[in-house]
């Protein structure tokens, strides 16, 4: 231990500078083994013709080659996942912002209001939900049975159309809305009254105050949650894996979805890897959009 | 018509409608926990009929016999040694990772945190593949390990960020004087820090014992033998066409295991609507 002055181990680890790496040892190990390690090892497999049982022998770039040249699957698989991603977020941030709009007038009930209203969001993602969605949209599921109550008569295979079966998927994931609601519901409550009072002096209706003082200054919480459910909204698997399979013929079959198939049912685990590379590179690049286009719609000054 | 007459109608309309599409909202739900209650074979033919017209139990102690003569309750405890040893390792290392961010000035630590961030945006699933590969090499592959140690070693950005936000949020001068009577960092950590911290640990226990009890996909990936099943990994066998069609049995299953995230839900509503709200990531 070179120092100024010798200290004793003890001492040593009492620096400012060498307690900080203590500290956050735990992360500095746990990024490079669970992290940087697989990635980098999953790097070299996606050049590699693998598939678990055997070695593998590099091929070069012919996992990319045929992923964009021979896999129509893949693009399916890619325009499913843009789909469902980009009619699901859109919608549940809607939802929320209109339900937590809704519950700002607090009365004696919205307690309870707002805990009906979380509640699918808390156990949306657990396989019981999963399970239980299936089998509502069945022919003789709850859903055809109610509509036959309200004089629809109809034995409709939701989960057997090519055009209803992702929205059953999205439908699920709309009702999930509660977690977005929550933080627009405490920004809105962040907004300050006078502004409304201003505004009213004005002679702006309600109308205009939720568009001129109300969504200008939530653009901010809009865009985390835009960014954030959007990741999430192209990384979906659980459901998809339950409830469709990405049946009928691939029209719900999601990119996670397809890249477990590849890798762990077909085992063209090298495949797989590159799947993987390319899922992180689309999420990279929506971000940067995502980010790029804040400057044009996101309010960034004070109240 | 009077101010208040109108103005009653206004709220009566306004509960009716709150209310109305709150029912809609936890309908699949009430509907799922009302079927596991009705003999299996009148579920679907009385699927329009919310309450049971008799109440039987007979699902429960059906679904609980489990299948391949493992009883749930083995999933259940599989489930609880997971979720629990997990989340003790994720707050213990993402307390620590913490501290070191707020309060130590050391090298590389700005590219340290960008690294926590990244990690944050980079989900398990773009993970699945690299991990499977690398935990292969290492052996872990069909035993708890690699649903278990990972966490020790603070790998979810999102309770490392939570934390460090509170510990920003309490006074250095507490800090300050103990450097003066002489303490360390590390018992600046364990005797002050730590203690005044309990509300964001909290908050971070609720969140990542329920991510825990729900994960699924690394069950399928590296659990390959029943007898080792969580409950998220077993319910989704329940149920595949084939091992079972007693719809009851499944049902009542599916509701004993959303229990403990609704048990949390009601008893610590409070901590989880802070967490989402001052944070919230996911949900």
């Amino acid at each position: 231990m070179k120092g100024k002055r010798n200290l004793t181990f003890k001492q040593f680890l009492c620096k400012e500078s060498i307690a900080g790496v203590v500290f956050c040892s735990p992360f500095i190990i746990g990024f490079l083994m669970f992290m940087i390690v697989p990635m980098g090892i999953s790097l070299y497999y996606s050049f590699c013709d693998y598939n678990i049982l055997t070695p593998a022998v590099f091929s070069g770039a012919k996992n990319y080659i045929k992923m964009f040249t021979d896999d129509e699957v893949f693009w399916q698989t890619i325009g499913v996942t843009f789909y469902f991603a980009f009619v699901s977020v859109p919608l549940r941030l809607i939802f929320a912002l209109i339900v937590a709009m809704i519950l700002l007038k607090t009365t004696k009930a919205t307690g309870f209001y707002r805990a009906a209203y979380y509640l699918p969001s808390i156990i949306g993602g657990s396989v019981a939900v999963a399970v239980l969605w299936k089998r509502m949209w069945a022919t003789d599921g709850v859903i055809n049975t109610l509509l036959s109550a309200i004089g629809i008569e109809t034995s409709f295979a939701w989960l057997g159309n090519t055009n209803t079966a992702i929205w059953v998927l999205i439908v699920l994931a709309v009702w999930q809305f509660g977690s977005s609601m929550l933080i627009f519901l405490s920004a809105l409550k962040q907004i300050p009254v006078s502004l409304y009072e201003a505004a009213t002096v004005d002679g702006a209706n309600k109308w205009h105050q939720f568009w001129k003082v109300t969504l200008p200054l939530l653009t901010p919480n809009i865009f985390f949650n835009l960014v954030m459910q959007m990741i999430n909204g192209f990384l979906a698997f659980t459901q998809c894996f339950i409830i469709t399979q990405g049946k009928p013929l691939n029209s719900t079959l999601f990119y996670t979805v397809y890249m477990y198939q590849q890798s762990f049912e077909f085992y063209n685990t090298g495949y797989g890897a590159a799947l993987a590379w390319i899922m992180l590179v689309i999420i990279g690049l929506i971000t940067l959009l995502l980010f790029a286009t804040k400057k044009f719609w996101v309010y960034e000054g004070g109240f | 018509m009077g101010m208040t007459t109108k103005r009653t109608i206004g709220k009566i309309v306004y509960h009716v409608l709150v209310c109305g599409l709150g029912l809609v909202m936890i309908y699949p739900l009430v509907w799922m926990i009302m079927s596991s209650f009705k003999p299996t074979q009148t579920i679907f033919t009385t699927a329009n009929q919310l309450i049971p017209s008799q109440f039987v139990f007979e699902n429960y102690a059906n679904g609980w016999k489990g299948f391949a003569k493992i009883s749930f309750a083995v999933f259940f405890k599989n489930s609880l040694f997971i979720s629990i040893i997990a989340t003790i390792g994720t707050l213990i290392s993402s307390a620590l990772v913490a501290f070191g961010f707020s309060r130590c000035k050391f090298w590389g630590k700005k590219i340290l945190f960008v690294a926590m961030l990244l990690s944050m945006m980079l989900p398990a699933q773009v993970l699945m593949i690299p991990q499977y590969l690398w935990y292969q090499k290492l052996g872990w592959v069909g035993s708890y390990k690699p649903l278990i140690i990972p966490y020790f070693f603070a790998i979810q950005g999102f309770f490392v960020y939570q934390i460090t936000n509170f510990i920003d949020g309490i006074p250095r001068e507490l800090d300050e004087a103990a450097k003066i009577d002489g303490c360390s960092y590390y018992s600046i950590f364990f005797r002050i820090i730590l203690p005044l911290t309990t509300p964001a640990l909290i908050t971070s226990t609720i969140f990542s014992f329920m991510w825990r009890w729900d994960d699924f996909l690394s069950a399928l990936l590296y659990i390959n033998e029943s007898a080792k099943y969580p409950v998220s990994l077993a319910l989704k066998l329940f149920c595949d066409p084939g091992s079972s069609s007693d719809y009851g049995a499944m049902f009542a299953m599916a509701t004993i295991s959303i229990m403990p995230a609704v048990i949390m839900f009601i008893c610590l509503q409070k901590y989880l609507v802070e967490g989402i709200s001052t944070s919230g990531l996911k949900g």
